[in-house]
Order: C-alpha cells, then structure tokens, then sequence
C-alpha cells in the first residue's frame, strides 16, 4: 500500500522535470521561428555588418540548433531569460516587479470565485429540477459564453462612467502614486504594513472591478462542478445513513455531502486558479493593471521576444506547480489517500 | 470482415451504444402496439422511422438517428442554440443581400452615429455602418472557428487513437507531448505563437490549432483504450487487418460521438480566443470587421458612445452561448456517460 | 402512550399504503396498496428485488427521493401520523424512534469522518451531550456490538474496517440514540458469509435486550423465517401472504410455495432446481 503510494508520488514528481523540459523546448522553437533577427533586435537596424557578426557570435546563432538550445536551457536553468529589449532589465527582474499584482488579483478573484461558486452550485444542487437550478445553468452557461473584454468594458461603464461607486482603470488613485513603501509588491498588504487606512481603502476599492470580473469567469465553473460533485454525493447511500440519523438538513448537506466533495472541488479550484493567469491578460489590458498580463501584451505588441518567451515560461511553471500543489492536497485531504 | 463494407457497420455500432436509452424506454410500449406494417401498407414516415423490427440496416440507422433528435427536442435550451446558429449561418450566408451598406464605405461626417432607421446599430469611428460590419464580421469569424476545427479534430483524433492504440512508448511518448502543450494557458501560448508569426487571421487559426488540439487527442485516447479491448476488434485483429486499418476503419469512428460534442462546447472557446486575440491586436487587422478588433478600436469610445463597442459584444456572447447551449443538449443525448 | 392501550395499539400501523415514482417515460407504481401492523416483535419482509419492500421500509421514515408520490389510509408510528408529520417532528423519529441499517457499510457510512464521529452525530442528534459525554458513550456501544478494540476502531475511517466491522458501527450507531423499532435492509447481503451469522445474532440480541421491534427486510426466506417471529411475503408491491414464521412450510400462496420450492437442499437431492412461475393474477388489484 504504501509502496504503491510512494511509487505514483515520485512518478508525478518525475514528471515535473520532464514537463519543464518540454515547455523550454516549445519556448525555444517559437523563440526560433520569429521572423524578427534577435541580434538585430539587440544591436539596432543600422549596426554596422561586424558589429552584427559579433553579436551573432555572442549570442551563439552561429551554433548547431541543438548547442543553442542546450545554451537557453542552461541560461534558464541559472535564471537567466535574457533581457527585455523594451525596458532594458533582465526579464526575471520586469516578472519579479510584475508579478506581485497579478497574484493579488488573481488570488482576490479566486476567493470570491470559490465561495460564491460553491454557494451557487451547492444551492443549484440540492433545489434539482427547480427554477434555481435553471437559473444557476443559464448563469454558469453565460459565464462560459461571455468574452472577458466585453464585460470588463461593460463594468467600467456601468459601475465607472454612470453610477460613479468605483474608481476607473489603475491600481490606485493619482493621490496614492507611490505612497507605499513596496515590500512584497502586493499593494493591500504593503498599505495594511504601513498602517495606511486611506491608501488599503483606495486600493481595495481598484481592486474590487477587475477581480470580481476575473472571478466571474472562474465563478461559473466552479458552480458547474460544484453541482456535478454535489448532486453524485446527495444520491449516495451515507447521505440516506445521514437522513435516517435526524440530522438537518443543512448538517446533512455541508457535514456529510460537502465533505465529500471537498476532495475534488480542491483540485477543480486550483485549476482554476491557474486558468486565471489567462483571464489576466484581457482583463489587466483592460483595467490598466500593471500585472504579468499587460506586460506580456505590451511586450508583444513591442515584438520583444525574450520578455514574450520569459513570461510564457514562467506562466507555464506556475501552471505546472500549481497543478502539482492539487494533486498534493488530493493526497493530503483524502483519508483513502492517506 | 471482407464481405461488406468494414467502416459503416461499425461506425452504426457505435451510435447505436451512445443512444441507446430512448429505443430501449420505448420498447415495452412498442411490444404492445399492432405488428410493424407490411411493406405493402403504406406506412407513415413516423411509423418506419420508430419501429423496432427495421427491415434494413439503413432503416434501424435512421431510426436511432430520429430517437436522438426527439431526445434533444426536449430540451428546450439546446432548441435555442440550435436555432440562433442556424439564424447566424443564414444571415452570415446572406449577408451581401441583407446587408444595407458597404461595410468597408466610410462616412466620416455622420461618425459614431447612434442607432437609427439608416444605421441600424449605429456606426463606427469613421462612419461605417455597424450592422453590415458585424454581419460580415461574422463569416471572418465562423470561417476561423471551422478553419480551426478541421485542423484540430482530424488531429488531435489521430494522435489520440494512435497513441492509445498502439500504447507503450508511443503512447507515452504522445501524451507527454500532450501534457506540455496542456501546460500553457491556452490564450497565453496563442500569444507567443502569434508572436512568432506575424499578426493576423492566418497566424491567429494556426495558433489557435496548436493550443487547441492536445483535449482532443486525450479524449480520442481514453476512448480508443476502451474500444481497443472490445471483441469486434480482436476479430478485426484476427482476419489479419493492419493496426493502421483498425485504427482507421475501427477505432476512429467509435470515437467520433463524443468527439462531435466536444468540438461542439469548443467552438464557443475558439470563439473567445479568436476575439481575444483581435481584441488584443494579434488577430484580424484592423479594416478587417472582425467583432474582436471591433471592440478594440470601438473601446477608446465606451464611456461616450458606448454601443459601438457593445453591439460586436453582444454578437461574440450571441454565437458562444448559442454554441454553448447546443454542445449542453447534445451531451445529454450522444454522450450520457460524460457529465 | 397510556399504558393499557400499548398491548392493543401496534408500533406501526400500515393500511393501504402506495408509493409511486413519476418519470419522463411514465410512473412506476413501486408499492400498491400495502397493509401491515408491527408490535414488539420481529416483523420480516421477503421479496424478491423490486418487489417494493425497501421502498415500503423508508417509506415509514418518509426516506423516499423528493420525485416520490406516497398516500395511504393509515401510516403511523407510535401516535404520529408519518403522512402530516411535520419535517421537525420526522427528524425527532427518524434515529431517535426508528434506526435504520442499510446494506453495504463500504455505502452507507460516511468516507471522510470516523466511525466514533458518526456515532457521536446520531447521539447528539438527539441526546444533549458534551463531546466528552458522546465520545464516552460511543466508546460503550462500540464496545456492546462486540468490537473488541473500540479505541481503534472509533478513530478509524471506514475504509480501514472490513465489511463486518462496518455494519457493527451501523448498529452501533442506529443503537445509540435507543430507538423502539430498528429497520434492517439486507443488512448481511453485502457481507461474507462467515459474518453474516455474527451480525444477524447481534441484531437479534440487542434486539431482545433492549425491547424494540425489528422489520428485518430480505430475500433470503429461510434466513427471514429463523430469525422473525412473523413473515410478509411481497410481490410486485403487494403483500402476497403474511403469516407466523413458524407456519411457513404450510404457505399456501402459490408465489411463496414457488419460493420455497427454488431453495437447493442438502437433504434432498434434485436434478434441477424448478423455476418460478409467476401468474399475472396475482397482481389483481385486492379490497
């Protein structure tokens, strides 16, 4: 028993490796296949020819295919991804800088997703067939119609433009620019670390548009599993142990058939979490969030392709521990697994 | 085996286990109605398609084939999808015939018109007439969705079955090429491979694809895994059919039920990619009406002339919902055992 | 409860009892118009599967999936009507009144909490008890179904307890809050069978000691006819015969009589088993 454990353990841990290899490779070849020349993206158009020869040189483009590519995997490998044509720091620094935004929306979102959607889906579940169910399939169905940029538009002009309750694009208000002493890069807590009321509260209120929109997305598929998961556990032979024991319904429907499902809604909720990195990208254009989505989206339309290629990877990375995070906590909460 | 035609049996097979439930409700009622008409009898079209003693192959195909259809006529919702990408298809066939301007015709002392009896939905930043833009908007985006789609099943089918046929390494060796494509964000490795190409409707279908198929090819596998143990196929086996013609003649169309619900709730996915992309500049450029670029040119005016960005809107959310209702009903009835 | 009226009034009143289940293809009439009595004593109910009687024992503690449509003449337990009962006071009967033991514990216990925190749950659902208190007296009913190491056993997830242990934290747990009428559906069928004698001695004790009725629910009718003092025969939903357990090699209903003649024997031998033969009259409507 628990050498099979330890063996499918160290397999999933095998394979993370072996992932990691295969996202290099992919940001290789796209990195290889760009039609901008990368030396002359570093040296400038009108680099006299031995200027650019050099380059090539260092850069290793005279190389074999494979010597570069052992060369970038190398230089990833010591965290080096090159540097950012556009703002001329290496791109692990622009990510690091980046970086703790979009966690700060992203984890905001994901907070509101997972309650409300476990909420909905709970509520769809145990009212089968009635019009709540109905409305709460219609309102997962548009989630998953809606595009993201629409909304996001929509909401400025609603809650933004008419009403007036929430600030527009930025992360926060004119005022506030630079107030903050960054410590960990996520503005909420650096205002709470420095006791600022008034800048925690503009801050909260930048945030509250683009996470609830992020979360919205994720909202209606967590709802949409949380139901599946919920309605399977309701019809199982415990829950009619529970029933014939007394107990309430509510002590019924969150003791007994929640806990069930708690299990695989984790990993539903992780996954998520990570597909939020993709929502970023519209929704940070959108609200002008200086985040990892916007960078990726300036640099791109700036054709600079190592910050491209750096926060591909990157996100790539995040997506695979995250998924391994999942499968951890699987083990960890499943008493089966245990 | 080599008597008749090898692909179609089979294929039949295969429909006849994903929609198998309404014919076997119905049959204790059938039991009690009056014996299946004669031949001679003139039988309504009903009657022949809803018997349960078929005179022929083609019949008890047809037959399961109208089962499904009052199956998914029940549901209510998926009528709705149905109904709203059939009206999509006509308008977007139709569109030089019902489109009342030149979308391309500029206008610019009548810009960012509000709706009215000329322009129905209004018109752009330089004066172009909203509605003819969004019905030809319309085929750019269809046509990439169907472009990505004839890419992506025929491919992801193929590596799946190949994969989960043959096993071993070939097997782990294709699902790990799977995984790492999975690995990505899709919108975000879209991104880079657009990138790498240069922007526009070509690179964005072509980058769409790459990200698209590796789901494909995972379901095509769990199927193949399944069907490869059944006994129809050993017998294949045994007649001394070559693995390529099991996978081709065999395999493949056992998966294609499941495969056309899945493609059926990708569309509305590919939807939203391919507009992402516009709306983000990577797609369609810009005299292009594609709804994506639409919005993004159309965003700078929101807050002023907000319907400008919204009518594209409401035809993207339009077209994925449509798709999305649609793949719903046809799960409940070509693939029951799917959620 | 006035005392005189206990020995006249049964436990359970049954009469005329009809459960029927709506579908999209048409409505299953699972039970059709059933009629029993239970005092202090050990009812058992034989059928085969889908005769209705599972249907018929939750439906006592209105069990039934929300689509169910149930009516009847009389269904009562005690002086509560189980029909009007409202939701509060079905909860206060259901494990404080009636237990219920379901077939396959590997099911009908919960995955994720402990056998002691599910025993714990039925007592304070109806006993106001410390956690101390509960622990304490789960421990002891651990200990009175005959399980020899209640500490382990009580901090042990299901999936750690093999099927006998399992059904003995069922009864345990249908024990605890002391109820008068304990309802067994299948509860040895999961089981093997070097159990099933075990588990079914331990219902019959606590049974007898603690004074309650049994509705023991089966299709294995000898096993029925050993352990009940009167036996219900069901076919199709309907009660078929209803006699003394003791009497039933003198059944005289022809669906009972097959059964009986389908049991292999040690004693006797036979070149084949005769099957059943069910005869469409036996489902006539009855007054």
């Amino acid at each position: 028993m628990l050498l099979a454990r330890l063996k499918s353990l160290a397999a999933t841990a095998a394979s993370i490796p072996i992932t990691l290899l295969g996202l290099a490779v992919v940001t290789f070849f796209i990195g290889r296949v760009v039609p901008i020349d990368p030396v002359l993206a570093v040296v400038g158009d009108r680099a006299p020819a031995d200027v650019v020869a050099r380059a090539r040189i260092e850069l290793g483009l005279d190389q074999p295919l494979y010597a570069q590519f052992w060369r970038y995997l190398t230089d990833i490998l010591s965290g080096n991804l090159g540097r950012s044509v556009m703002t001329s720091n290496t791109v692990w620094e622009d990510i690091a800088r980046y970086f703790p935004a979009t966690f700060e929306l992203a984890t905001l979102a994901i907070l509101i997703a997972a309650l409300l959607g476990i909420g909905l889906g709970v509520l769809a579940a145990t009212r089968q067939g009635s019009w709540v169910d109905q409305a709460v399939r219609v309102f997962c169905l548009a989630g998953h119609s809606l595009p993201v940029f629409v909304l996001a538009l929509v909401s400025l002009l609603v809650f933004y433009a008419w009403l007036g309750w929430l600030p527009g694009p930025g992360r926060q208000g004119i005022v506030f620019q630079d107030m903050v002493e960054p410590v960990t890069g996520i503005l909420t807590l650096d205002a709470l670390l420095a006791g600022d009321w008034p800048a925690f509260w503009d801050a909260v209120l930048h945030l509250i548009q683009p996470a609830g929109i992020l979360a919205f997305f994720s909202l209606a598929y967590i709802a949409r599993m949380t139901r599946a998961f919920m309605l399977a556990e309701l019809r199982s032979e415990y829950v009619t142990t529970a029933r014939a024991k007394g107990l309430s319904s509510m002590r019924i429907v969150w003791r007994h058939a929640f806990r069930n499902t708690a299990v695989p809604l984790v990993t539903v909720i992780f996954l998520t979490y990570a597909g939020l990195l993709e929502g970023a990208v519209l929704t940070e254009t959108i609200f002008g969030w200086p985040g990892l989505g916007q960078y990726l989206t300036v640099s791109l339309l700036n054709a600079d392709m190592n910050a491209v290629l750096g926060a591909t990877l990157v996100v790539g990375l995040i997506y695979v521990v995250l998924n391994l995070m999942a499968d951890l906590l699987y083990r960890l909460m499943d008493p089966r697994t245990r | 085996m080599s008597g008749h035609s090898p692909g179609s049996p089979m294929a039949d097979a295969a429909t006849a286990t994903a929609a198998v439930e309404p014919v076997s409700d119905a049959a204790p009622e059938a039991a009690l109605a009056p014996p299946p008409p004669q031949p001679g009898a003139a039988p309504s079209r009903r009657d022949w398609l809803l018997t349960d003693a078929p005179a022929s192959r083609s019949q008890a195909a047809w037959g399961r084939r109208y089962q499904a259809w009052l199956a998914f006529r029940r549901n209510p919702l998926a009528m709705v999808g149905l109904g709203v990408i059939l009206a999509m298809l006509v308008l977007i066939l139709l569109a030089p015939l019902i489109a009342t301007h030149d979308p391309g015709a500029q206008e610019l002392g009548n810009r960012l018109a509000a709706p009215s009896a000329a322009h129905w939905l209004g018109t752009d930043e330089l004066g172009r007439d909203v509605w003819s833009r969004i019905l030809y908007g319309g085929r750019i985006t269809l046509g990439m969705v169907v472009a990505v789609v004839l890419l992506v099943a025929p491919l992801g089918l193929l590596v799946g079955c190949v994969a989960g046929y043959a096993g071993g390494v070939w097997d782990r060796l294709l699902m790990r090429v799977t995984d790492i494509f999975l690995a990505f964000p899709r919108l975000i490795l879209a991104l880079a491979f657009v990138a790498a190409m240069r922007p526009g409707v070509e690179s964005a279908v072509i980058a769409i694809a790459l990200t698209a198929w590796p789901p494909y090819a995972r379901l095509a596998r769990a199927e193949t895994l399944t069907i490869r143990r059944t006994d129809y196929v050993a017998a294949a086996r045994m007649t001394g059919a070559s693995p390529a013609r099991i996978v081709l003649r065999h395999v493949m169309p056992m998966c294609l039920p499941s495969l056309v619900v899945r493609v059926t709730l990708d569309m509305s996915s590919i939807i939203l990619t391919a507009a992402g992309l516009g709306f983000l500049g990577l797609g369609a450029q810009p005299p292009l009406p594609e709804w994506g670029t639409m919005i993004a040119t159309a965003r700078r005016f929101i807050l002023e002339q907000w319907w400008v960005a919204l009518m594209p809107g409401i035809a993207i959310f339009s077209a994925s919902l449509a798709f999305n209702l649609l793949g719903d009903g046809l799960r409940d009835v070509l693939d029951p055992k799917q959620r | 409860m006035s005392g005189p009226s206990l020995e006249s009034e049964p436990l359970v009143a049954v009469r005329n009892l009809h459960v029927e289940f709506p579908s999209a293809t048409g409505v299953t009439h699972a039970v059709r118009g059933v009629s029993f009595a239970i005092g202090r004593e050990k009812l058992g109910i034989v059928g085969e599967s889908g005769s209705g009687k599972s249907v018929t024992g939750r439906a006592l503690m209105r069990l039934l999936p929300g689509s169910a449509r149930m009516r009847a003449d009389v269904l009562r337990f005690g002086t509560t009507d189980i029909l009007q009962a409202g939701e509060r006071e079905m909860r206060a009967l259901r494990g404080g009144r009636i237990g219920l033991v379901l077939q396959d514990p590997k099911y009908s216990l919960n995955p994720v909490m402990t056998a002691g925190a599910q025993i714990a749950e039925a007592l304070r659902a109806h006993k106001r008890l410390g956690r101390r208190e509960a622990r304490d007296a789960a421990l002891a009913l651990l200990e009175s179904v005959r399980i020899r190491d209640p500490r382990r056993v009580h901090d042990a997830y299901p999936h750690e307890l093999s099927g006998g242990m399992g059904q003995r934290v069922m009864i345990a747990m249908m024990l605890a809050p002391d109820p008068e009428l304990l309802i067994a559906d299948e509860p040895t069928s999961a089981l093997d069978a070097s159990v099933q004698a075990e588990i079914l001695s331990l219902i019959e004790e606590q049974v007898d000691r603690r004074g309650m009725a049994l509705m023991l629910i089966s299709h294995d009718l000898p096993l029925v006819a050993r352990f009940c003092d009167r036996v219900a025969v069901m076919y199709a939903g309907q009660v078929m015969e209803e006699l003394p357990a003791a009497d039933l090699h003198q059944a005289r209903h022809a669906y009972t009589r097959g059964l009986l003649e389908c049991l292999p024997s040690l004693s006797e031998r036979r070149d084949r088993l005769p099957t059943l033969k069910r005869d469409p009259a036996w489902l006539a409507p009855r007054a």
